[in-house]
């Protein structure tokens, strides 16, 4: 168990920079997830924290020791790969055994080790047998084993579940948070799936071109997205975009089409005539009940019935920005239909026009 | 194996009636001429021919100099194939390290491939030649009386260098195949389990070659009782004294030239048996041994 410092970390290859200063403080214990879309440097970013990448510039210490010079073997870390990377040639008890021999424990003291993580992940029965007679789900409680039985002070996990089908994700999601609970071993993930990134994570730093765009708790950055990016990118389906700009006395956003969506308080008087990127997600627009002024007239395009709910995607007026609204799945809507619909003050979210930031609040 | 049906019947022996062919006109035919060949006995005009069963082969068998002949083999095929598959095995390591300019070097290591196997025992003659070849003067020098024209493991040494020349860049394209195969993410499990490159060389890397490994040495060993012949008829024609005379070349000194052409099928009969069980364990070992 460990802290996990990174300092200013940056990596280029050549002369092109992909890691552009990162900062972060893992805690011991923490269940810490790197998400993001692919090429946003995540997974760069945990093989220099394994000792895989060499760091080329900044520190990343582990328990309080800089480790930017230290061997892979050294750092006291176990990694778990996307694709399992079991011995193929080895049985399971060899691929978890496999660490601990070179490390020369005792036969003895292997076989203990070894056993009781079979037993933790219900391995008993396989421990004989090679990886290719093994099914996904297996392979990746394997490669979990391997990492369990060294007993490391950091877990490394680079996208371990993408290989699975749909419900086997969803298993073994639970089986790792339980497992980390569990062990309490400080841990660090990295996803490009958003509800994977949510349901695990204790923080979670969501990347993008090799820029920690927001460092927080899952709720954290769902209630109050950072920036446009993150706004995006965490929720699904993702926050409804409009562009337009404050009004003249800071109480509201005029739309481009024209609409006028009021907002909380008068804190933004001062910037007044701002361009600004009006954000709000599905599942708060809400359907326009008495007494509140409807903001948006939606022309219903297409409804995505998923059961517990009901995805409407829309225009606005028929002609206007589309926007996607989530309502309650027995709710009977048709397309071609047209919704009023009404957004709340205390659910919106304001970005910058140019640079994409959260406007304070 | 997904199995595919044809509506035609006739179709599908059409399809392979040209392998079929090629087969029975290169391979059959004269395997079957070879073993008949090797139950008669023709005096040297081919006047006369008796038909005599196994006298051939017991006549062989009492033969020292077959003997002689089946010794070198085993020496000259261990040393080419020991030699070939080792410096293979360590120039694709280096190649697979994919450093600068791995593309040049990867080409310049297929050239051999492309010589002829007399041009190459040539091209090592003329090296290694008592008194003209510039290696051969650079032994004498360090004080090594050369002679392979006269001294028997000379002349085994040279045709060893040449065969083995010949042979590395047709291992080396597999081994480097067989190492580029190898998950990347593997290697780095076992770097983060603590193994040093030589313990992840010879406990992860080296056991998923094996396959490849035990194609090569199959291959190898057959290429030096067949393939070499150019290099020995062009470097030593066997000797001297027999002493680079290997089962090929005695088939072709006997057949060809000593005229005995019943012994000679005899002992091709007895090669082909040889390269046929080789093969036959090959595919065995292959089909239980592969990983993924």
């Amino acid at each position: 168990m460990a802290e996990v410092g990174l300092k200013n970390v940056k990596k280029s290859y050549g002369g092109m920079q992909v890691i552009h200063g990162i900062d972060c403080a893992i805690k011991d214990g923490e269940f810490m997830v790197l998400v993001g879309p692919s090429g946003c440097g995540k997974s760069t970013l945990l093989r220099m924290i394994a000792g895989l990448e060499e760091i080329s510039a900044g520190e990343i210490s582990i328990d309080g020791r800089v480790v930017n010079d230290v061997e892979p073997k050294d750092r006291d870390i176990a990694m778990v790969f996307q694709n399992y990377a079991l011995y193929p040639h080895m049985s399971v008890y060899d691929n978890m055994a496999y660490g601990l021999r070179i490390r020369g424990l005792s036969k003895a003291e292997i076989d203990e080790r070894v056993n009781k993580a079979a037993g933790i992940l219900q391995l008993q029965e396989l421990l004989q047998r090679k990886p290719r007679q093994l099914s996904g789900g297996q392979r990746q409680r394997v490669a979990m084993g391997r990492a369990i039985v060294r007993d490391p002070k950091v877990f490394l996990f680079d996208e371990p579940l993408s290989n699975l089908d749909a419900k086997l994700r969803v298993q073994m999601r639970v089986e790792i948070k339980q497992l980390q609970n569990r062990l309490g071993t400080t841990a660090v993930y990295v996803t490009h799936d958003q509800v994977e990134a949510m349901t695990l994570a204790d923080r979670l730093v969501v990347m993008n071109a090799g820029v920690a765009e927001q460092i927080g708790a899952p709720l954290e950055v769902y209630a109050k997205p950072a920036s446009l990016f993150v706004a995006g990118f965490i929720g699904s389906p993702a926050m409804n975009f409009l562009a337009g700009k404050i009004s003249g006395d800071g109480r509201a956003v005029e739309l481009a089409g024209g609409a006028r969506v009021a907002l909380a308080d008068g804190r933004f008087a001062s910037s007044a005539g701002r361009k600004v990127t009006l954000g709000v997600r599905p599942e708060h627009l809400v359907q326009d009940g008495a007494g509140t002024a409807a903001h948006f007239q939606l022309a219903i395009e297409l409804v995505e019935t998923l059961g517990a709910d009901t995805l409407l995607h829309g225009r606005i007026d028929g002609k206007g920005d589309g926007l996607i609204v989530r309502v309650d799945g027995a709710t009977m809507v048709k397309s071609g239909q047209t919704l009023a619909l009404h957004a709340p003050p205390g659910a919106l979210h304001l970005f910058d026009g140019e640079t994409g930031k959260r406007l304070s609040d | 194996m997904r199995k595919v049906g044809f509506n035609n019947k006739l179709l599908p022996y059409l399809l392979i009636a040209p392998q079929i062919a090629i087969t029975a006109i290169f391979f059959y035919w004269p395997a079957s001429q070879a073993v008949w060949q090797s139950f008669l006995i023709q005096d040297a005009f081919g006047t006369r021919t008796e038909f005599v069963w196994f006298e051939n082969y017991e006549v062989l068998f009492k033969d020292p100099t077959y003997f002689n002949a089946f010794i070198v083999t085993v020496v000259f095929s261990t040393a080419v194939a020991a030699l070939s598959l080792g410096i293979a095995l360590l120039l694709a390591v280096q190649a697979d390290k994919q450093i600068h300019g791995s593309g040049p070097y990867k080409t310049l290591l297929m050239w051999p491939y492309a010589v002829a196997p007399a041009v190459a025992g040539v091209l090592w003659l003329f090296l290694f030649q008592p008194s003209l070849g510039v290696l051969a003067k650079l032994l004498r020098s360090m004080g090594v009386d050369w002679n392979p024209l006269l001294n028997g493991n000379h002349a085994m040494i040279l045709v060893i260098i040449a065969a083995t020349w010949k042979q590395i860049s047709y291992n080396f394209l597999f081994f480097l195949a067989g190492l580029q195969s190898i998950p990347k993410s593997l290697i780095e499990a076992a770097a983060i389990d603590g193994a040093s490159p030589m313990r992840r060389f010879w406990t992860v890397i080296f056991p998923l070659l094996s396959p490849t490994a035990f194609f090569l040495l199959v291959v190898n060993v057959v290429y030096v009782f067949f393939d070499t012949f150019g290099i020995i008829d062009a470097v030593t024609h066997g000797g001297p004294a027999k002493a680079t005379e290997t089962l090929v070349f005695k088939v072709f000194q006997d057949g060809r030239l000593g005229g005995d052409l019943g012994g000679s099928a005899a002992q091709s009969v007895i090669l082909m048996f040889m390269v046929i069980a080789l093969t036959a364990i090959q595919f065995k070992y292959i089909e239980r041994k592969v990983h993924y």
